[in-house]
């Protein structure tokens, strides 16, 4: 009990490092993750990280937040899960608290509104890179740029409720494998 | 039947929380159509926001949310926001954990994947084309409205940082080189 206890305070103070120390998104976490869990502590092997990715890739919600609550709930049960999300999840909600409080100070200011101007043209570089990135990654093929296609199509220029389009897409998955998987018998 | 805005930023975020694949960005035009009918943010702040999220810890959803709850329902409605957020992914993790091995493998869920991993891209470039809008349209269709100094200013900055970011600059300095612009040529043109 008393070392389940220690590692859930492990847990938590791990995670809360590697939330304060993740810029730029989920997959940045990874080799954090993969330092302080699987090299410091031992607590995990490389293939688990594996599949942690595949795992956190493939359920909603962000990659942080899957990867914090799967290895927390492998090392210390629900508990042990509790500490590692509310610990990876508590240095972003500090620190932006504290922002929204700064930016409604300043929103008004010229200089502040200059600068956002600049700021969301380069927002687009960011978004453009995302975009190559994750196109790079994505199995081609005539499903996939079917579904690329009309979910753009109907998030960007319909009123469809993009959660809508969301299951669409997945279904569209599974019918496709199922078709496939007939193809393939006969 | 109107909600208290507690539980109207809970459930809110718990719906973004449920449906986010493939992390951050995708979940912008969901994030966009929830928070801009709730009238919590506008396109152009949400926008900035990007930039914030991305020059601090932390993933954008969890940003997001707590940003949004701040604002329209101080600490408690950033606790609900951000509790509705997280929420999904824990329980499903919780629930998926007992037997992750045979998920990893299962048929089904490599299936819907092939259909969401195409979703997600689509769903980025609809933001993009959000951002487009946001920047070199600001004031909707009407072409006369346009600043031309304000359209190339933005056209050049856009230009730069996209040679920039796949050469590899760091995010943080595309942001601050883009504020630097936009302040310097906010004070010459105007």
């Amino acid at each position: 009990m008393k070392e389940k206890l220690k590692n859930s305070l492990i847990l938590f103070l791990t995670f809360l490092k590697i939330g304060a120390f993740t810029f730029g998104g989920g997959y940045a976490m990874i080799p954090i993750i993969e330092k302080e869990v699987c090299e410091k502590r031992k607590w995990i092997t490389e293939e688990d990280i594996l599949d942690i990715i595949a795992i956190a890739e493939s359920t909603p919600g962000p990659i942080a937040i899957n990867s914090a609550t799967f290895i927390g709930y492998k090392i210390g049960g629900v508990f042990g899960s509790f500490c590692a999300t509310f610990g990876v999840v508590l240095p972003s909600f500090v620190i932006i608290s504290i922002i929204s409080l700064v930016l409604r100070q300043f929103s008004d200011s010229l200089i502040v509104q200059y600068a956002f101007n600049g700021i969301r043209a380069g927002v687009l570089a960011l978004l453009i890179k995302a975009l190559v990135s994750m196109y790079k990654k994505c199995p081609k093929g005539l499903l996939s740029y079917i579904l690329m296609g009309a979910s753009f199509l109907l998030a960007a220029f319909t009123d469809v409720n993009v959660i809508f389009v969301i299951i669409g897409c997945g279904v569209a998955g599974l019918i496709n494998s199922l078709i496939m998987k007939r193809r393939a018998k006969n | 039947m109107t909600l208290p805005i507690y539980l109207e930023l809970f459930l809110t975020f718990f719906k973004i929380g449920l449906f986010t694949f493939g992390g951050g960005y995708a979940m912008l035009p969901l994030i966009q159509e929830e928070v801009i009918a709730h009238n919590w943010m506008s396109v152009e702040n949400i926008v900035n926001f990007i930039a914030v999220s991305e020059s601090t810890p932390g993933p954008f959803a969890i940003n997001i949310a707590t940003y949004v709850g701040t604002e329209t329902g101080g600490f408690l409605g950033a606790v609900c926001a951000t509790l509705g957020v997280v929420l999904p992914s824990f329980f499903v993790i919780l629930l998926v954990a007992q037997f992750y091995k045979k998920f990893k493998e299962s048929k089904t869920i490599q299936s819907v994947m092939t259909g969401l991993r195409p979703a997600v891209i689509g769903l980025i470039g609809s933001a993009i084309v959000t951002i487009l809008l946001t920047v070199f349209l600001p004031n909707g269709f009407d072409l006369t409205s346009i600043v031309p100094q304000n359209f190339l200013v933005s056209l050049a900055i856009t230009i730069i940082m996209t040679i920039l970011v796949f050469k590899k600059v760091h995010p943080i300095v595309i942001i601050g080189l883009s504020a630097a612009i936009g302040i310097a040529s906010g004070f010459l043109l105007n």
